[in-house]
């Protein structure tokens, strides 16, 4: 019975090919949008969540501002107003998770006749656990290793590979600025940040020895900048106030007297690029919408058009023992029909576009299999919302009546 | 005689339908009794507008009765309701019209089977029915073609293939060679001939003194009212 219908259906929509291919128009460019909308929404989605999940979540780092007794700003060149005993006293505040003074720097690595240069982070052990970086082979380095300022290295996958190629590096020793250093691990890859840089081509060693041997720092114990991580988004801005009062304090800063340090939230930059792509997806949610709404009066218009057409054809069925509910299936099958045709279509095209604003923009974008169900079942709502009344009004239709209607 | 030749197919009692119009309630048919066998063979005529489409339309569950009752095979079908008129018009009564009423888009095959997708039989019982039918009408070798392929008379072959396809003991039909010349519809009457005499009941309208000369028993309308009633073999020639 349903075979026979869809075939009905089928050669229903044949029998008026631009009637019907105008008529799904607005359900492509509909469920299009739905498409492109749903691939742009759940791109921005997956972005921040893999930016959260390689960056870390929750982050916030304090970099020291060169200040003199004046106020005014010195520049890089002089004494940091960060300490390693700064970073340790807000590893105490409430609502902090971790906290890693960090100092780091591009610098040349030699192994063999081999050079790369990477950026060289000097910092301890909570570093690795703010940024969520894990160890894909060998070991971490503990605080011991910061105390008395060893030379160890751990390398990132794309540094390594450059350095070492096939070779194993754990083990092995490489150059920073001509220091020996141990390859005691290798760190698991996190692959880009946002901004399209690889996080994978770095050297994470001990602060003191990043500090005593590759960048010379002569002011031990002062760092450039801390990196913290508060326990939730939420504490953040709690947090990052007692960071600012505690360090005004320890600088002793006067009431009046400008910050020494500034703090930037590396997560709300995450989240801010998030909610622009997100207000983009709301806009093609608008345009969406509108257009199924359209494309949804337009399967009504050519339905309604359709009934009074065959109005003697119904009135035939009818006088062969047609049902209401036969006739009325027939019509909604074939409003579904053109809907769901619109759809599949729409769907294609909205691959399409997505596919191409992520060729031409690089914008992040996902194609999951919930925008297709959705899409689908988007159209046979509309299918259904649309094609009643005119499938009413068919099925309704006196037989005698049909019959004699020229 | 046939097996239950005194059962009655059609019983109508007071039958009237009026319809409305600018001018008010128009009665199109005005009480009508009559009693109709299993396997008669009746002929009804009349003047144009005496009546005979609304009488066959109530007959054929097309259209309900303003007053009267209507019994079709025993059960009273006046106060059913739409649907339920809907399954006696398919699995009871046939109906073949004057205009043939073939969908047009559709082969002759399809035409014949579609009563058959309403009763809901499965594909492959609606094409060897199908089949079969459009063999007894004599019109097999076409049952792929459209409709707009064949004769008038060859449709209206079609159109009883279609009527007989859920094997109704009853074939109603409103002047049916009416569109035809002469000789088609003598094809026509032979095939209703044949039919009857396989116990199947027929009734069709014609103004025509030839058709209705092969029906066994002649029932004559005039304004809305029956106003004769004769064996074929009694009525004056
Ligand atoms: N739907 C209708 N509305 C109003 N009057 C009708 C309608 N159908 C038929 N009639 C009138 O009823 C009378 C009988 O019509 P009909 O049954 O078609 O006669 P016949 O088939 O004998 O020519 C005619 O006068 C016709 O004009
Ligand atoms: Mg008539």
């Amino acid at each position: 019975m349903l075979k026979a219908m869809l075939g009905e259906a089928w050669l229903a929509m044949g029998a008026n090919r631009l009637r019907t291919a105008l008529t799904m128009l607005g359900m492509v460019i509909g469920v299009g949008a739905v498409v492109i909308m749903m691939a742009i929404g759940q791109g921005a989605q997956y972005a921040v969540q893999q930016t959260i999940s390689t960056m870390g979540s929750n982050l916030f780092i304090v970099l020291s501002g060169s200040f003199t007794a004046s106020g005014v700003r010195s520049g890089s060149a002089g004494a940091p107003s960060l300490s390693v005993a700064d970073a340790d006293t807000i590893a105490e505040l409430d609502g902090v998770v971790h906290v890693a003074p960090t100092h780091q720097g591009r610098r040349q690595l030699v192994y063999g006749s081999q050079n790369w240069s990477a950026n060289v982070v000097g910092t301890t052990p909570e570093y690795l656990d703010a940024r969520a970086w894990t160890i894909a082979s060998g070991a971490a380095f503990g605080d011991s290793d910061v105390r008395s300022a060893t030379r160890v290295a751990l390398l990132g996958k794309t540094t390594a590979q450059n350095l070492f190629g096939d070779e194993d590096p754990v083990g092995k020793t490489m150059r920073i600025q001509q220091n020996p250093f141990i390859v005691i691990g290798v760190l698991g890859s996190k692959g880009q940040n946002l901004d399209g840089n690889d996080q994978d081509d770095t050297v994470i060693i001990p602060l003191s020895t990043a500090q005593r041997k590759v960048f010379g720092t002569p002011f031990l114990g002062s760092v450039r900048m801390i990196m913290v991580q508060a326990d939730s988004a939420e504490a953040m801005p709690k947090v990052m106030d007692s960071v600012t009062s505690l360090l005004r304090q320890r600088h002793r800063l006067r009431d009046g007297m400008p910050d020494d340090f500034f703090m930037r939230n590396l997560s709300a930059a995450a989240e801010s690029e998030a909610e622009t792509t997100r207000t983009m997806s709301i806009l093609l949610g608008a345009i969406a919408s509108i257009s199924l709404l359209v494309g949804g009066i337009g399967i009504m218009n050519i339905m309604l058009v359709s009934v009074t057409e065959r109005t003697r054809e119904i009135g035939i069925r009818m006088a062969i023992g047609a049902r209401q509910k036969d006739i009325l299936s027939q019509f909604l099958l074939e409003a579904v029909m053109i809907s769901f045709a619109g759809c599949l279509l729409g769907l294609l095209i909205g691959l399409g576009v997505a596919l191409g604003i992520n060729f031409f923009t690089g914008m992040v974008i996902v194609v999951s299999g919930s925008a297709a169900i959705i899409a689908f079942a988007v159209a046979a709502g509309v299918g259904i919302f649309f094609g009643w009344y005119p499938a009413q009004k068919a099925a309704r239709l006196d037989p005698i009546e049909a019959l004699r209607y020229q | 005689m046939s097996p239950g030749a005194n059962e009655s197919v059609i019983r109508v009692v007071g039958l009237g339908k009026s319809y409305e119009t600018a001018a008010g309630l128009f009665p199109a048919l005005k009480g009508v009794n009559l009693d109709i066998k299993s396997g008669e063979y009746i002929a009804i005529m009349g003047p144009s507008g005496s009546g005979k489409s609304t009488f066959m339309n109530l007959l054929g569950c097309l259209d309900t009765p303003s007053t009267g009752d209507y019994f079709l095979a025993g059960r009273n079908v006046a106060h059913m309701d739409k649907d339920a008129l809907a399954v006696l018009r398919n699995r009871t009564l046939g109906f073949v019209f004057q205009g043939f009423n073939l969908l047009p888009r559709m082969s002759l095959q399809d035409n014949v089977a579609l009563p058959l997708v309403y009763a809901g039989d499965d594909k492959e019982t609606r094409r060897a029915k199908a089949r079969e039918l459009l063999g007894k009408v004599g019109l097999g070798q076409y049952a792929e073609s459209l409709p707009n392929r064949i004769s008038g008379g060859q449709q209206q072959r079609v159109a009883i293939a279609r009527a007989l396809v859920n094997s109704p003991r009853l074939i109603l039909a409103d002047e049916p060679t009416g569109n035809l010349d002469s000789h088609t519809s003598e094809e026509i009457m032979r095939l209703f001939g044949e039919l009857n005499a396989e116990g199947i009941t027929i009734v069709l309208v014609t103004h025509e003194n030839d058709i209705a000369a092969h029906a066994k028993r002649q029932v004559k309308f005039l304004d809305g009212e029956i106003v004769s009633d004769h064996l074929t073999a009694q009525v004056p020639a």
